[in-house]
């Protein structure tokens, strides 16, 4: 069809520039929520209104210890697929007891802070959005604010700073369980003593390797808490839309997490 | 002389969008007065509600609290200006992972630094000013409609506010349970002295607590005065509210043609 007078390209431009504003406002939105998220985790207790240390620990233990059962198996999992898949590509040449060095390199570099990262955005960043999106169908966001209570000290503070200490430990923990889990593989198959497989795997990774994935883990305990909580602060229409902000939540949220991972080891490896 | 007044609203135009809701509202409250702002859904009075609770930035004009414009106050006065308003929202607010006895102790532990049983003691003379004496431990999705309000009214008054504003007190309560909050109203006026805005639509419960009542329509104030001179006024509007009558308005034709075709 011809295009006389450029209707549709209009309509192409038009949207286009409607979705980029949309974009460009969702990110300005995070910023200003980190920003006041920190404001008052740093000022709040000068004001009179600190930041509730009980509510802190409680979100430590919900983000953080109860994943750990779930964090175990599947990291443990993902280690003995990574021997695997390594003893059987290094049979080629021949080199099958260099696959600790595979498995510990990935493991703390990449795949402990990715399963941390993707399985707290499936528990809590979901949680998050269906938590304040209830209570903002319920009114009892502006209730807060009538009391003089400020919604983003009273609900966002205390999760920004619980998933700032418990998202690096539970990427910790992840590295470890993974470890283990090649461990037995590389013990089952390769007849590899434990001992060995573990002076092996620590003569090889250095401190950087670590904390590269735990720096990780943080920027992502940042991008789970954001979206959870954005994407719950705006919902609108009752428990469909809290539904709606739900999903949302868990599919932005690990869709930032896998660019943000490539983003970062792109640049942490020039 | 006039009493000074505890809320005064001039010239408040606010939009929704490109909508405009409420249109040059003017509105006094005395202090220790009954307030009832009425009006028909999408008249603008919950708008106005919202505004009164700084909920909401309008578009132009002054909204004052206690003498200062909540428009242009700074975050810290209106932090402070938030501890003398108590709000009873219409679902009531409670805050549904706390306990009935923690929702209302919130204000005292965000605002005060009482210790914990002097909190604990004066949540539960408020439960008992609401006849909820007993009921701290139970979590809100325990209770009944009218019981979740009066417990949202316990938290409202905890801090003995000199504002309380209420949004739609009986809707979807029962008629005893509305007749007894109405009730309720009156006694915290007359025990506390506090000034007192009511949001509603029931006529039968807002001639029996009104001292005056304000009547909206369609973004503007139709009439403010006594019950007997709402009841007496001889605007069309106004009648058909109190004697549930449909509108009759004429619809302009070339108004409604532009409304129909406009693109915005």
């Amino acid at each position: 069809m011809v295009d006389v007078d450029g209707t549709r390209m209009r309509h192409w431009i038009e949207n286009l520039g409607r979705i980029s504003i949309a974009f460009i406002s969702e990110f300005g939105y995070y910023l200003a929520l980190v920003y006041e998220s920190f404001f008052w985790l740093v000022v709040g207790p000068f004001k009179r209104q600190p930041v509730r240390m009980s509510a802190t620990v409680s979100h430590m233990v919900e983000v953080g210890i109860a994943a750990l059962p779930i964090v175990f198996v599947l990291s443990f999992a993902i280690g003995v697929m990574l021997a695997i898949q390594g003893i059987h590509t290094l049979k080629q040449f021949g080199a099958e007891t260099q696959v600790v060095l595979g498995i510990a390199l990935s493991v703390t570099r990449e795949f402990g802070a990715l399963i941390a990262g993707i399985l707290v955005a499936g528990r809590t960043g979901s949680a998050l959005a269906a938590r304040i999106g209830m209570m903002q169908v319920n009114q009892e966001i502006d209730a807060l604010r009538v009391m003089g209570i400020n919604p983003v000290r009273y609900l966002v503070s205390p999760v920004l700073l619980a998933m700032l200490v418990m998202m690096p430990l539970i990427t910790l923990f992840s590295d470890l369980a993974a470890m283990l889990g090649g461990a037995v593989f590389c013990n089952a198959g390769l007849g590899m003593d434990y001992l060995a497989y573990w002076d092996q795997g620590t003569a090889f990774i250095t401190l950087n390797d670590v904390m590269q994935g735990l720096m990780k883990s943080m920027v992502f305990a940042v991008i789970i808490t954001l979206v959870g909580v954005s994407n719950g602060f705006s919902v609108s229409g009752g428990a469909e839309g809290v539904g709606r902000a739900t999903t949302r939540a868990v599919v932005l949220a690990i869709s930032y997490i896998v660019l943000a991972d490539m983003t970062f080891t792109y640049f942490l490896n020039r | 002389m006039q009493p000074k007044s505890v809320i005064q609203v001039e010239d408040l135009i606010t939009h929704y969008g490109s909508v405009k809701i409420l249109d040059g509202v003017n509105l006094a409250v005395n202090p220790g007065e009954i307030m009832i702002i009425m009006g028909g859904s999408g008249s603008g009075k919950s708008t106005l509600l919202r505004h009164l609770l700084g909920l909401h930035v309008p578009t132009s004009g002054s909204i004052k609290l206690l003498g200062q414009d909540i428009t242009r106050v700074t975050a810290a006065e209106m932090h402070a200006l938030r501890t003398n308003m108590g709000v009873s929202f219409q679902s009531g607010a409670l805050i549904s992972s706390m306990s009935v006895g923690e929702n209302v102790q919130l204000p005292l532990r965000e605002h005060t630094k009482l210790d914990e049983s002097t909190m604990g003691i004066m949540a539960r003379m408020k439960l008992e000013v609401v006849n909820l004496g007993g009921f701290e431990d139970l979590m809100p999705a325990q209770l009944s409609g009218g019981m979740i309000k009066r417990a949202a009214l316990a938290r409202a008054i905890v801090m003995d506010p000199k504002m309380l504003f209420f949004d739609e007190p009986s809707a979807g309560l029962d008629p005893v349970a509305a007749s007894e909050l109405d009730d309720l109203i009156l006694k915290l006026r007359d025990a506390l002295q506090m000034t007192i805005v009511v949001v509603t639509h029931e006529l039968e419960s807002a001639f029996k607590i009104a001292d005056r009542i304000t009547v909206l329509d369609q973004g503007k104030i139709l009439f403010t005065g006594s019950v007997a001179e709402v009841k007496r006024s001889g605007i069309d509007r106004v009648q058909d509210l109190l004697n549930r009558r449909s509108r009759h308005d004429q619809i302009d034709a070339d108004e409604y043609m532009t409304r129909l075709t406009d693109e915005i």
